[in-house]
């Protein structure tokens, strides 16, 4: 019996940064970037990006102009794209803080060259699913009663809703995610400022770099701010979309009263956001030639993890059936058979098939290494993740407790516009963040060289 | 890069190192500021207590009501029973105003619109939103004075808003009635204080059976 496909040895450590760099050579490749002028491609996809931004502008303006009715939602089905949107973009935001926090606690050293990526994803996510959240209100102009602020009125929000402690949660992360990102970026923006060969470039990243000169004490503060905020941000890996999921879970609505939502919501995020960080390093690496840091032992990884989270997702989607069936509750078990037989039956199938069978061809070595093949299924994956959050809001709410209100939802031209615009949203930003930032933590990334170790002497002993 | 000139690395002036501070000190101010605008003046005590429109008569509810004594329910008539309280006709004034002081240029406007049967365009003074709904003759009947919400109307040359109509105000009230109720028969003797005002109106509250809502639909119907 022969092998085809080499094991990895378990009893040594793969190399993160190929390629034969030193410490030299990476902060060269890192910022090529920042100090070269952009790319050709770089500039064709910023216009796109711009013009897709230009489309969402212009659609939220039509919503604030003409009010909430330009979107196909109707009694009973009151949510529709919109929390769609929303569940779909802080998903994919829950990789950054995952790998960030909980795998630098634990500490994953593969992290260091995929964090940087993965935290700016995570924050420009998290906006695009701010712009939902801020425009579903319908009232825009009043969103400021998401917050509870003393008022002549004395209106409080109400407590015992989850969609305040939605606010709560999503403002929470973003701020959390954002320190984080910001304060790993400081010796990097350094590093770009100490570069510099022009004085504007010198300025604003010296502004940004807060007088980083790199001292001891520095990098002890450092060092700890970085741990405190990975401690904070680990439990809000689990609890914004625990959160997110008692939208659903805490009402009545059969479909969505599940207990199994919480674990369901967080390991759909991870996967979704980890298709999402394979879907733009793939091209990222190829373009801006960092293959030596985001290896192939680095998608691999990650594509693992999609296979693991893609099984808990298909798990859960069972679970969901033997629960309605094992339940014995008539409304229960209508809402399951209808959401796989009913009007919306092709949504559900295309949800099925991208998320639990397309994942599971990683099981796969071959595949798993194979760079057009684990593009392709990030990004079936994003979609499937996509009909999972369509399939969940809009088949419980189409069958109301009265037939006679029965619906059936369909976008209208605003709400399709709005969801291919918020990819210009943040993709303009990503595109600004690829540009403009060292997209490898530079710094990190020389910690896990064999050059950082202290007994080190230039050759393997 | 190793071509280009080399920018000195000291492109920041000495000052800089205080901007921190700076920067969090006026943020904190500035915030503060903000915060103080709009508790003091985008409240409803600033921008509606005070507000005293020029009527089309002086009407003086001081000389009607203090001096000759008339009471509160002479000219609004409605405000035990209906949910609105009237403000009178024209003709309620010609009771009197057919024999007294006929020659006023005031009375004259007065006379004009009886005759051509066009009502005199008083100025609302208390307003509430169009989203509120408020029943005078239910607060009436509870004991709650004409002096809780409009103050002592009985001294005013000109009428005026005295207190806020903001619906935090009105829920101090609902939240704890005791402090306003008196009994009925005092309701419209502007006046009238009590010894024990603490007692009386648990004692009130009780007789009557007073339990303000505090829902939404108590008010937003």
């Amino acid at each position: 019996m022969s092998v085809s496909v080499p094991i990895d040895d378990p009893s040594k450590r793969v190399t993160l940064v190929e390629g034969g760099h030193d410490f030299k050579s990476v902060s060269d490749t890192v910022c090529r970037p920042v100090e070269t002028k952009a790319p050709k491609w770089w500039m064709i996809s910023f216009g796109i990006a711009v013009s897709l931004l230009l489309l969402i502008l212009s659609m939220l303006g039509k919503l604030v102009w003409s009010g909430v009715g330009v979107w196909g939602l109707n009694n009973p089905v009151m949510w529709g794209w919109d929390l769609v949107g929303f569940v779909f973009w802080v998903g994919i935001g829950h990789a950054g803080t995952l790998i960030s926090a909980i795998l630098f606690l634990f500490r994953q050293k593969w992290r260091t060259s995929i964090n940087r990526f993965a935290e700016a994803m995570t924050v420009f996510a998290v906006i695009c699913a701010g712009t939902y959240i801020a425009f579903h209100v319908g009232r825009v102009w009043v969103a400021y009663y998401l917050f509870p602020i003393p008022n002549s009125m004395a209106i409080w929000p109400n407590f015992r809703s989850p969609l305040m402690w939605d606010v709560f949660a999503v403002s929470t992360y973003f701020t959390i995610s954002l320190l984080f990102w910001f304060v790993g970026l400081i010796p990097d923006l350094a590093t770009i400022r100490d570069r510099a060969t022009t004085k504007t470039r010198k300025i604003w990243y010296g502004i940004f770099a807060m007088g980083w000169r790199g001292a001891n004490r520095h990098w002890m503060n450092y060092e700890r701010a970085y741990l405190i905020l990975a401690a904070l941000s680990t439990p809000l890996v689990l609890s914004v979309h625990s959160i997110v999921s008692f939208d659903f879970a805490v009402s009545q609505l059969p479909g969505w009263h599940t207990t199994i939502f919480p674990p369901y919501f967080v390991a759909g995020a991870i996967f979704s956001g980890f298709a999402m960080v394979v879907t733009l390093m793939v091209l990222a690496r190829e373009l801006f030639g960092m293959k030596d840091f985001m290896t192939m032992h680095h998608l691999e990884t990650m594509n693992k993890i999609i296979l693991a989270t893609g099984t808990m997702v298909g798990y859960a989607y069972g679970m969901e059936f033997f629960m309605a069936w094992f339940s014995g509750n008539q409304y229960e078990s209508y809402a399951f058979l209808n959401r796989a037989f009913g009007p919306y039956s092709w949504a559900y199938w295309t949800m099925i098939s991208c998320n639990v069978i397309f994942p599971q061809l990683f099981w796969f070595k071959k595949i798993r290494r194979s760079i057009p093949i684990m593009f392709i299924i990030s990004i079936i994956v994003n979609i499937g993740m996509w009909f999972e959050r369509f399939v969940i809001t809009v088949t419980s709410l189409h069958r109301d407790f009265l037939p006679s209100s029965w619906f059936y939802y369909s976008p209208t031209y605003v709400e399709i516009c709005q969801f291919i615009g918020s990819f210009g949203l943040f993709l303009t930003f990503f595109l600004l963040f690829l540009k403009y930032l060292p997209i490898i933590a530079i710094s990190e990334v020389k910690g896990v060289m064999p050059a950082a170790n202290p007994h080190y002497h230039g050759e393997e002993h | 890069m190793q071509n280009d000139e080399q920018v000195s690395n000291y492109v920041f002036p000495k000052w800089v190192n205080k901007l921190p501070m700076v920067i969090l000190t006026g943020t904190a101010l500035v915030l503060s500021f903000v915060i103080f605008v709009f508790w003091y003046w985008f409240s409803p005590k600033h921008l509606d207590v005070g507000y005293s429109p020029k009527q089309p008569i002086p009407y003086s509810h001081k000389l009607h009501v203090s001096e000759l004594g008339l009471d509160c329910r002479y000219c609004h008539t409605q405000v035990e029973n209906s949910s609105h309280s009237n403000i009178p006709s024209t003709d309620t004034c010609m009771n009197c105003h057919t024999q007294i002081k006929t020659k006023s240029p005031h009375i004259m406007k007065l006379k004009e619109s009886y005759i051509s049967n066009k009502p005199m365009q008083w100025v609302k003074v208390h307003k509430l939103p169009d989203h509120v709904y408020f029943n005078h003759s239910r607060h009436i009947n509870a004991g709650v004075s004409c002096y809780s919400c409009h103050g002592r109307v009985d001294q005013m040359e000109v009428v005026h808003q005295v207190q806020p109509l903001s619906m935090s105000w009105c829920l101090e009230c609902h939240r704890a009635p005791e402090n306003h109720l008196r009994p009925k028969e005092f309701v419209t003797k502007l006046d009238w204080k009590a010894d024990n005002q603490a007692e009386i109106g648990r004692q009130i509250k009780e007789a009557y059976k007073i339990h303000p809502g505090e829902d939404c639909n108590t008010c937003h119907r």
